[in-house]
């Protein structure tokens, strides 16, 4: 308890007055440095730069999986008639949240999409459910509101055009397309 | 057109009876019968009006009207090939040659340009067993509203010998797509006569379109449309092409529906985080949010007094029709059947309901009797949506898939009787039927 008490008081002080005063002022956390990432040492003298990095981005402005090669995964699947993020993907979309904090110049377009089965405005509604869903997880991990635009497509733009299981469960999804 | 007269199978039993005439137009729909229900139809000959040849190319009158008459599932037109006699004025007409063929209405008509250049047809309904005659009319039309005068008189027929008013001078609106979500997809909104011919592109985009409505004078239509990749509501004048899109909010802009009375156009918007149904004023075009609730509030659609909404919800935990009377905003359930009922659309007379209802997994149209609460499934084809009922509330048209591909279909009020509108250029969907259209007026 008391140990953690120090190091979020250390951290603090790291970060100074920026951090400070976003962390009252709420919701509107504006993206911080790098360099105040929490790290495992008492020493107080700054942590070392980080090492020159290869690009977070490939050719198309989509993210790598930090510190690889990998293109991140930027579609979420969901149930059916859910709009709830599945345990699976809570990593990759805290990697996006690490990226786009790390980004503030990168903004992101969440759409939704469900499957063909229901009414289509009630699949509008749901779809923007599932976006949402997406883009309260990023805020909640920090990434400003104004770096992501919601579409709901509802039914209209399915990935795969099939009527079965297997086609409608690649369909019940939401995209992240960095701009 | 021969395809038409030689399917025609006659009173015999009109049984999966098919009538492509897209001879006319490649990309209107076809009209394929599947069941006409009725054990006792009314027999009717509909004889080939006398049809000069400066109407050469045009369909033969006689079989746009009979087809309308047994697309209702009421008549059975009687083939050509079956009749003994061929007239085309009133002095030609034996009763007794129809008579003994069982024929119980004719319908006889005549034909010609007139003076001004315009087309002139004069036709005649006889009550044959009461050797009466009901209807004697002549109509003055422009040459391309051959069509349209047809359909008119199958109007005048229906309505002589039912006591209800046709309903086959109207259109219907639907959404064409082809390669939807893949980068090549294409969507029109199209308008066709209710026969499904004359098919043609009011808009057509790269992105989706959904939600096709018709203002109640049927001149204007609302629809959603993606174009620009976010949802916006377009008015369009259906005669001239003209659009407006109305402004766009953040997040859902949908679900247009104009009121009866033509004031106001109820809308879902979810601007404030959450889609909720407005309504908008069309003289100052001000916009008054009705629903508050954290659930989905969507697909509202009018009670014919323009006083109440009816919409669905999934507020109780799944979505079900829900009413909202405008005046003092009270919302009451008007489903509890089954766990998915949705896009609800009252019949002309108030008391009946139509919606998308999901039993054992399959989405099918059922039909609701308010009062007595009593629910009847009408289709059985499955992923049924968008129910739209004819203005005369004896049908519906709604869309539904066949061997994969999107088709319309139209059922009757009572389930009994059934015809398909599939287009051999794509999937169509999102029905509208249009309220009582009279271009000839």
């Amino acid at each position: 308890m008391t140990k953690q008490w120090l190091r979020s008081l250390f951290i603090l002080m790291l970060s100074g007055l920026v951090l400070a005063g976003c962390a009252s002022s709420g919701t509107q956390t504006e993206p911080t440095e790098p360099a105040v990432e929490p790290v495992e040492t008492t020493d107080t003298t700054p942590p070392p730069a980080p090492p020159p990095q290869v690009s977070a981005f490939d050719a198309n402005g989509n993210p790598y999986v930090p510190g690889t090669q990998r293109l991140l995964a930027r579609t979420f699947y969901f149930e059916y008639d859910r709009a709830v993020i599945g345990p699976d993907d809570l990593s990759s979309l805290e990697m996006h949240a690490t990226i786009l904090r790390n980004n503030s110049e990168r903004s992101i377009v969440i759409e939704g999409h469900c499957d063909e089965r229901g009414t289509r405005e009630y699949n509008l509604a749901l779809g923007e459910r599932r976006s949402d869903a997406v883009r309260s997880f990023l805020t909640s991990a920090g990434v400003s509101p104004r770096q992501i635009e919601n579409v709901s497509y509802g039914e209209e733009r399915p990935e795969d055009p099939g009527h079965n299981e297997s086609a409608w469960s690649r369909n019940r999804r939401a995209v992240v397309i960095y701009r | 057109m021969t395809r038409i007269r030689r399917f025609l199978a006659g009173y015999l039993g009109l049984f999966a009876l098919t009538a492509a005439a897209c001879a006319f137009a490649a990309e209107s729909l076809d009209t394929i019968i599947i069941d006409t229900g009725y054990d006792k139809q009314t027999r009717i000959a509909v004889v080939p009006f006398s049809q000069g040849p400066e109407f050469d190319g045009l369909q033969q009158m006689a079989d746009i009207v009979g087809f309308d008459l047994a697309r209702s599932g009421q008549f059975a037109a009687m083939e050509m090939e079956n009749m003994l006699s061929f007239p085309t004025t009133s002095d030609q007409v034996f009763f007794r040659d129809w008579r003994v063929l069982g024929v119980e209405y004719l319908v006889i008509g005549r034909t010609r340009v007139g003076i001004s250049g315009n087309l002139e047809v004069g036709y005649e309904l006889f009550d044959v067993f009461n050797e009466r005659q009901m209807i004697s009319d002549s109509k003055t039309a422009l040459r391309n509203q051959w069509r349209d005068v047809a359909h008119r008189i199958s109007d005048e027929v229906f309505e002589a010998i039912t006591g209800i008013s046709g309903a086959f001078s109207t259109r219907i609106l639907y959404v064409l797509a082809k390669n939807a979500g893949a980068p090549n997809a294409s969507y029109a909104l199209e308008v066709a006569d209710s026969d499904g011919e004359r098919a043609r592109t009011l808009f057509a985009s790269s992105e989706p379109i959904l939600s096709a409505s018709w203002s109640p004078d049927g001149r204007r239509v609302a629809y959603v449309s993606f174009e620009g990749g976010r949802p916006g509501i377009v008015l369009q004048d259906v005669a001239s092409g003209a659009r407006e899109m109305l402004p766009r909010f953040t997040g859902i802009n949908s679900a247009p529906m104009f009121s009866p009375d033509g004031r106001q156009l109820a809308m879902v918007l979810s601007r404030d985080g959450n889609p909720e149904i407005y309504v908008m004023n069309m003289a100052d075009r001000r916009l008054r949010r009705l629903t508050r609730h954290h659930a989905i509030d969507t697909e509202p659609s009018w009670t014919p007094d323009s006083q109440n909404l009816i919409f669905t919800s999934d507020r109780g935990g799944r979505p079900q029709i829900y009413q909202l009377e405008l005046s003092t905003n009270l919302i009451e359930r008007l489903t509890f059947q089954g766990d998915y009922n949705a896009r609800a659309r009252l019949l002309p007379d108030g008391k009946h309901l139509v919606f998308v209802h999901r039993r054992q997994g399959v989405f099918h149209i059922a039909w609701q009797d308010l009062e007595r609460d009593d629910l009847r499934v009408l289709t059985a084809t499955s992923l049924d949506e968008s129910p739209s009922l004819a203005p005369n509330g004896t049908m519906l048209i709604y869309a539904t898939q066949d061997r994969g591909r999107g088709i319309l279909a139209v059922v009757s009020i009572d389930g009994r009787v059934k015809y398909r509108l599939p287009s051999s250029s794509g999937d169509v969907r999102e029905p509208a039927w249009s309220p009582y259209i009279d271009v000839l007026r």
